[in-house]
């Protein structure tokens, strides 16, 4: 089994930011607190204004792992995006169900499927490779490993976007990691699933 | 790994052998409904029998009063298929991999609240079907849209090759609910008539409800007689749009070229291709297969008997896969009569017979992506 390296953390919530558990600083607008986000970032990609919540949160991770990164949006097929969740797309299945009552609206109807989180980041960086999304209770950082793990055992990958999304209408997250195949100069190995309790713990 | 035990349960039936026949004899499950409840133009859907469920889950044991419908169909599928596998499914090396779409969504047209009702959310689905089998490993759940099923059996085979587990459990289960069925109406993807896949007039497909399981066993090809193994899994992203399929077929051909990496096309008996007699869906695998220099290959599509079956579909038609594998046939592909001429593909419209060793299944999904399987006859050589 090939070694595996975190490059970077990402964690985006309803109310703050942080890179590698440095807090990104938003200046608070009458925006929410993701478009404000958006904003600060300086990212010009409109498509993340039709984007549902749980969409929203994964994509400014990405974006936060990504960053300054030159090369990011050469196409490539070596790269995956793996994501768990607790409470999937229900946020908007419940709105997709009250738009029902009126007409039935196509464009929330698709994003009624949790795995269009890994899709906006696949569209956005160009990235072929796998795309999955596992359903858990909780945040367990033994399944995580072990489905990181996996996947990078059965196929040629050199990195891969992974973690935790989780949006319930009020509050959320995305816990992002920046794993890869090549030690960088300042990233950590990823020996076991205590390096995910203790990510998340520090965020 | 090869499959121990497998169940299909479905509108054409409630065995494996009982689908598979009914599929043999060019029968379909798809149906004409006028007035489906709540929906309002009239639909062509094949639906599982809710009474002869709940008969035959009642006779399996369970009490359908403490699950709901999708909940029983999934449970009646797993139980028909441990059957056959003759394993103790509460082993602590049995681990239970499982797809839905969807799950007991129709609980909130029924005024469930997400923060309430934990039936809506799908571990929890998940953790009641491998409890009622007194397993207590944590159920590993795919969501990754219509491909589901194959990703589900693509996690159950890097689960088992990693050595913790010897068995897994795959199943999968969609019903229809007015959720369900008004997405797919607002998205214009539904064929108002039974579906034609790869057709030139497809225009559109139906939905379907099916549970499925496959249970796979971890084995040295060498120490198993007969059977067909899980060789090869992948699953690709489009990279495209999140709701329509590449026009390059990016994701489905990348998949193919992966699964393909170690094997020879010469080998392959034929492709169950995604099918959804979606015009888009087709056109894209068709380009995809055209890419992959595997154009000329045996093709069908099994939605003509079932209708697309969500986070089933993958298991439902990987057991068919493997059955006509093993017994060198090749299925028809209901509803196709004739193909489109720009991009001619070997889609078959009536039972062929074949001596080869593999066969490739396809799905693609929402999101863009994309997966393909390999599986291959086991053959034994005299020595």
């Amino acid at each position: 089994m090939r070694p595996l390296y975190v490059r970077r953390t990402a964690c985006v919530t309803t109310r703050a930011a942080r890179v590698n558990g440095e807090e990104i600083p938003v200046v608070a607008t009458s925006d929410p607190f993701l478009t404000a986000l958006y904003r600060r970032l300086g990212i010009d990609y409109p498509r993340f204004f039709k984007m549902d919540g749980l969409s929203k949160l994964g994509f400014l991770a990405s974006e936060l792992l990504f960053w300054g990164d030159a090369s990011r949006f050469l196409p490539r097929e070596d790269c995956a995006v793996i994501c768990f969740s607790r409470t999937s797309s229900l946020d908007t299945d419940r709105r997709y169900q009250a738009s029902m009552r009126d007409y039935p609206s196509p464009s929330l109807f698709v994003y009624t499927l949790p795995n269009i989180v890994t899709a906006e980041i696949a569209i956005r960086n160009k990235l072929y490779g796998e795309t999955s999304v596992y359903i858990c209770e909780t945040y367990n950082p033994h399944q995580i490993f072990r489905t990181i793990r996996n996947t990078f055992a059965h196929q040629p990958l050199r990195s891969a976007l992974a973690g935790w999304t989780e949006y319930d209408g009020d509050t959320g997250e995305a816990f992002l990691m920046q794993i890869e195949t090549q030690a960088a100069s300042a990233s950590e190995p990823l020996l076991s699933a205590g390096f995910l309790t203790t990510a998340k713990h520090n965020l | 790994m090869i499959p121990i035990g497998d169940n299909i349960l479905s509108s054409l039936g409630f065995s494996t052998a009982e689908n598979y026949r009914a599929v043999q004899s060019g029968r379909t499950g798809l149906c004409f409904y006028e007035a489906y409840p709540g929906i309002s133009e009239p639909i062509v859907a094949s639906c599982i029998d809710r009474t002869r469920l709940d008969d035959c889950f009642s006779a399996a044991g369970g009490n359908p009063l403490e699950y709901t419908p999708l909940e029983r169909a999934a449970l009646l599928s797993v139980t028909f298929a441990a059957e056959q596998a003759g394993i103790d499914l509460a082993a602590p090396e049995v681990l239970f991999v499982f797809s839905s779409t969807k799950g007991n969504i129709h609980l909130l047209e029924e005024g469930a609240e997400a923060r309430s009702d934990s039936r809506l959310y799908l571990w929890h689905t998940a953790g009641r079907i491998a409890r009622y089998f007194r397993n207590a490993n944590e159920p590993v759940v795919v969501s990754n849209a219509c491909i589901s099923g194959a990703c589900a059996q693509i996690a159950a085979m890097r689960e088992l090759a990693a050595g913790r587990f010897t068995c897994a459990v795959v199943v999968g289960v969609d019903l229809l609910s007015r959720f369900i069925l008004s997405g797919f109406l607002s998205l214009k993807a539904l064929s108002p008539a039974p579906c034609r896949p790869f057709d030139s007039e497809r225009n559109g497909l139906n939905l379907g409800e099916a549970a499925s399981t496959i249970i796979y066993r971890k084995v040295r090809e060498e120490d198993s007689p007969q059977g067909v193994s899980l060789v090869e899994g992948a699953i690709r992203n489009d990279a495209n749009h999140i709701s329509g399929p590449s026009r390059t077929g990016e994701g489905c051909f990348r998949a193919l070229q992966a699964v393909l990496k170690d094997h020879s096309p010469d080998d392959l008996a034929f492709i169950c291709a995604h099918a959804t007699a979606t015009a888009y869906n087709d056109r894209m695998e068709t380009i995809a297969l055209t890419r992959a220099g595997l154009h000329q290959k045996p093709v069908n599509g099994l939605k003509g008997y079932f209708g697309h079956t969500l986070g089933a579909a993958g298991i439902l038609e990987s057991i068919l896969t493997i059955r006509a594998l093993q017994d060198g046939v090749i299925l028809p592909t209901f509803g196709f009569t004739r193909g489109d001429t720009d991009y001619p593909l070997a889609v078959t419209n009536r039972m062929g017979y074949t001596q080869k060793t593999c066969a490739l299944k396809m799905l693609s999904g929402f999101g863009g992506c994309n997966a393909a399987l390999l599986f291959r006859k086991i053959t034994r050589h005299a020595s």
